[in-house]
């Protein structure tokens, strides 16, 4: 294409709106971590069905469709009957996976979640993709409020995966556990960090990865991910930071997150891919005001807004959620 | 039980009690003492604020007993005003949002046949739940999945919260709109016995691999001329001396 | 790059002949086609099939005027498939509503105006933001009712995918602009046969689509949805008052339509372009008529 006459030249990112996946540059990744465990295990349990609202192909529900034909339901565009018909097969003796964007879980289902699965402690597993901040397609796909709209739900456990490994663990473990399910989910090339740290998913624990006595830094979600790239960054400015896990955001796991934070003497700083309102960091800051743990605290997460369409690394940085900003951040606090 | 709170929905109870007579002593494969035997047939309450007519099915089928029906919508009692599954035996699910017991039937019926089970999905619903998108999708659904086992049964009595449902957003042709989504329709005077009878048996025995749904015109306050008449029939208040009334003309000892 | 006429782009009401229509939806092709270069990729098959509905409406039948874009008396158009939007883009750009500089900027620079979805925030001529699938009707039901209560003689147009209908938020809106009579309702639905997962068949087919929306109230029309000589009446419905029915246009189309290796393939619902596809897509285009 010819330059336009008269528009000056500014950066131009090489990155599109709708990424693919959120791996850097090199990273170390594997493929489709949620369909292929998936798959795995409805090998060994028979009474697993996958279920979609015209995003199978988006969610990596679609290799379970290839294994699976007849377990897999395709409801169309729909996912008010999507999260209900799921309700309808739980009661059935199944255990569904059900999918879709999480943006449409949260907003669109939130009724039919409410009162036909949580209610009644139904067994769905909502596996949600496109959490938080993983897309530049505006608003209307990004989920920056999910966790908040979902911790208000009674009975309702909320998991936000860190990366590969830990998706593929979490598969059979929300599997077995008896009540409803909401995972956020990381798709296609999903990055792999936590086989480094011999990590093993436990649901409701929060597992300290890395020690360090000048910040604690809690996070979920693909956040631990940057917060274990941060404090790398950080250690060459003689800073030690210590990075806690927290995967299982409802419900969570109070004593260990008191244990850590109230060591003495730390910056604590939580860190999530989600509104600073009503997710983790809203959730820990409420648990530490209870017991009267009362260290230096902030929080990292997406602000109040509607957020900008674009591309995901420019997104991320200005939005103070990028390692970089991370590491900015935590500097300035000390 | 409406005498025991003073209001509810009686209109719609009265409406209704027809159908579910046909429903508990004709229609539905079930086991009174034991409400979640495997081989019943599921009735879901999508409308649960019928959960009124619904108890008093119940008890005549022997799931509650009689003694209950003077707790009805009090604290700790097994009736509450709108049908909730954990409380109720025979309450399959909690319909009081509306809108949602089509969506559910849907996933019930598809597991149904993965079981490869001869079990039916009744889901009771009302004309104002037409007003619901929600329930469109699953029309289609079950449409599309060929679900000859989901019996839906629309109660029509024209009215809701803000008034007529025809006014509010009517929903003719009734019919036609079921047939063009792929649905066998058959529409019945609701309060006439032999037609529902008629209506219900053929909804069971159709070889169609179509869903089906019997559309029942009901009139609210059936059976009670001076409730059948009263406008803004939601949801009555009645005064305490007409309880009493009511009761006399529905045994036929009473003048209307 | 070749630029509409300066009579298009000026006047708020344009009726063009049918090789001028046919010329501006081959541009509208290749705008689509550089913005999505620019980006890197989009969705090609959804914004093909619809070239032809878009064109008519900004060039031969929205009352719409660029230099007011709020003008209250203009026709209104919601683009409920959002992810079509450069189409829309494209069809304001030309009718002078954007500058075309904003073409190469697509999705492709810091604090750009045009993103993957429409938004009402940052582009002038657009009348709803989109995104979501499943709003834009009830939208335009909104608009109608208000041009009914101000007695305003507007149209409104809402166009949608096969794929939308699915979701029952479009039902509520339907049964309602039957009830409230709204004439001055155009619904358009853009029936190219596929969604994300597969053909409309295969996802959740919704057949005999014309006997769904009578059933609701709504009059049907069936056309080629890129055969201009019937687009262009069976859109410009006149302005008169709400007494009838709302209208219900049921496009027929082709996905990918107009580039030969696109035309009524799923993968290219949404898909990256790289130099040599994007060199094969503009010599089609450039070398014959749709």
């Amino acid at each position: 294409m010819k330059p336009v006459a008269g528009v000056a030249a500014k950066p131009r990112l090489t990155t599109s709106a709708m990424i693919a996946s959120i791996a850097a540059p090199g990273q170390r990744t594997r493929q489709a971590p949620f369909g292929n465990a998936l798959v795995k295990l409805a090998g060994e349990r028979p009474e697993i069905v996958g279920m979609t609202a015209d995003l199978a192909k988006y969610t990596d529900l679609h290799l379970f469709a290839q294994a699976f034909p007849d377990r897999f339901y395709q409801m169309g565009m729909a996912e008010q009957l999507l999260m209900a018909a799921a309700s309808g097969m739980a009661r059935e003796g199944f255990i569904p996976f059900a999918t879709t964007y999480a943006v449409f879980a949260a907003r669109r289902a939130y009724d039919f979640i409410c009162m036909a699965i949580a209610e009644e402690r139904l067994p769905v597993k909502m596996v949600c993709a496109l959490p938080g901040l993983t897309s530049g397609y505006g608003p209307s796909h990004q989920a920056t409020e999910d966790i908040a709209i979902f911790r208000g739900m009674p009975g309702l456990t909320i998991v936000d995966p860190c990366d590969a490994l830990e998706i593929e663990q979490a598969v059979p473990v929300i599997a077995a556990h008896e009540g409803p399910v909401y995972l956020r989910l990381l798709r296609g090339s999903v990055p792999l960090v936590l086989d480094e740290y011999g990590y093993q998913f436990e649901l409701g624990r929060a597992k300290l990865l890395r020690e360090g006595g000048d910040v604690l830094v809690i996070s979920s979600g693909l956040m631990t991910m940057r917060a274990l790239e941060a404090a790398k960054l950080l250690q060459a400015d003689a800073i030690a930071v210590a990075v806690l896990h927290s995967p299982t955001i409802k419900p969570l796991d109070v004593d260990t997150i008191l244990r850590e934070a109230s060591r003495g003497g730390r910056l604590v700083v939580v860190a999530e891919n989600h509104s600073v309102i009503g997710g983790l960091g809203e959730a820990i800051a409420a648990v530490l005001l209870h017991n009267r743990v009362a260290p230096r605290f902030h929080q990292i997460g997406l602000p109040d807004e509607f957020l900008d369409a674009g591309a995901l690394p420019t997104l991320h940085d200005r939005y103070g959620i990028s390692t970089d900003a991370i590491a900015r951040q935590v500097k300035s606090w000390l | 039980m409406g005498a025991v709170q003073g209001q509810g929905y009686i209109g719609q109870a009265l409406g209704f009690a027809d159908v579910l007579a046909v429903l508990y002593f004709r229609a539905l494969h079930y086991r009174a003492a034991d409400p979640a035997w495997e081989g019943r047939d599921r009735c879901l309450l999508s409308v649960g604020h019928y959960a009124i007519a619904l108890y008093a099915a119940l008890i005549e089928a022997g799931v509650i007993p009689a003694e209950e029906l003077e707790t009805y919508g009090c604290d700790t009692s097994r009736l509450p005003m709108s049908g909730m599954a954990p409380y109720t035996p025979g309450m399959e699910i909690t319909g009081g949002s509306l809108g949602q017991g089509l969506p559910i039937a849907v996933g019930m019926c598809l597991a149904l046949k993965a079981k490869r089970s001869g079990c039916f999905v009744y889901n009771l619903l009302s004309d104002g739940e037409l007003n619901e998108g929600s329930t469109w999708e699953a029309v289609q659904s079950a449409s599309h999945w060929k679900l000859d086992n989901l019996i839906a049964v629309v109660d029509v009595n024209d009215q809701q919260a803000d008034g007529r449902s025809s006014q509010v957003l009517s929903f003719e042709p009734l019919a036609a709109r079921w047939e063009s989504f792929g649905w066998d329709a058959q529409r019945v005077d609701g309060n006439n016995m032999a037609s529902l009878v008629d209506a219900f048996d053929r909804a069971r025995t159709l070889q169609d691999p179509k869903p089906r749904v019997i559309l029942c015109d009901t009139l609210m306050g059936k059976g009670v001329p001076f409730l059948e008449m009263r406008d803004k029939a939601h949801f009555i208040r009645v005064d305490a001396g007409e309880w009493g009334h009511a009761l006399e003309v529905l045994r036929g000892e009473g003048v209307p | 790059m070749v630029v509409a006429p300066p009579e298009a782009r000026a006047r708020p009401f344009l009726p063009m002949p049918v090789a001028g229509l046919r010329e501006m939806a081959r541009i509208n092709r290749m705008d689509t086609t550089n913005m999505f270069m620019a980006a890197g990729n989009g969705h090609f098959g959804s914004c093909f099939s619809c070239a032809e509905i878009l064109t008519a409406l900004y060039f031969s039948v929205l009352r719409v005027d660029a230099d007011r874009p709020q003008w209250p008396e203009r026709d209104r158009f919601i683009m409920s498939k959002g992810h079509a939007a450069p189409t829309l883009y494209s069809a304001l750009i030309r009718r002078g509503f954007m500058p075309e500089a904003w073409i190469d900027e697509f999705e492709s620079k810091v604090g750009v105006k045009l993103m993957t979805h429409p938004s009402r925030r940052y582009q002038p001529g657009v009348d709803a933001s989109a995104g979501a699938l499943g709003h834009g009707l009830s939208l335009g039901v909104g608009m109608a009712l208000a041009g009914q209560m101000d007695q305003r003689n507007y149209r409104v147009y809402v166009l949608m995918g096969d794929g939308e209908i699915h979701e029952g938020s479009v039902w509520e809106a339907a049964a309602c602009a039957a009830k409230y009579g709204l004439a001055q309702l155009t619904a358009i639905v853009d029936a190219n046969g596929y969604c994300v997962d597969g053909t409309l068949d295969q996802v959740l087919p919704m057949e005999p689509l014309g006997a769904k929306w009578e059933a609701f109230g709504w009059e049907v029309t069936e056309i080629d949805g890129h055969d201009f000589a019937s687009l262009v009446p069976a859109l410009d419905t006149p302005r008169s008052g709400s007494t009838g029915r709302p209208r219900m246009l049921i496009a027929r189309t082709v996905k990918g339509r107009g580039v030969s290796f696109m035309e009524g393939v799923r993968s290219w619902h949404s898909d990256v372009i790289t130099r040599q596809q994007y060199d094969r897509v503009m010599a089609e285009l450039g070398e014959s008529l749709p």
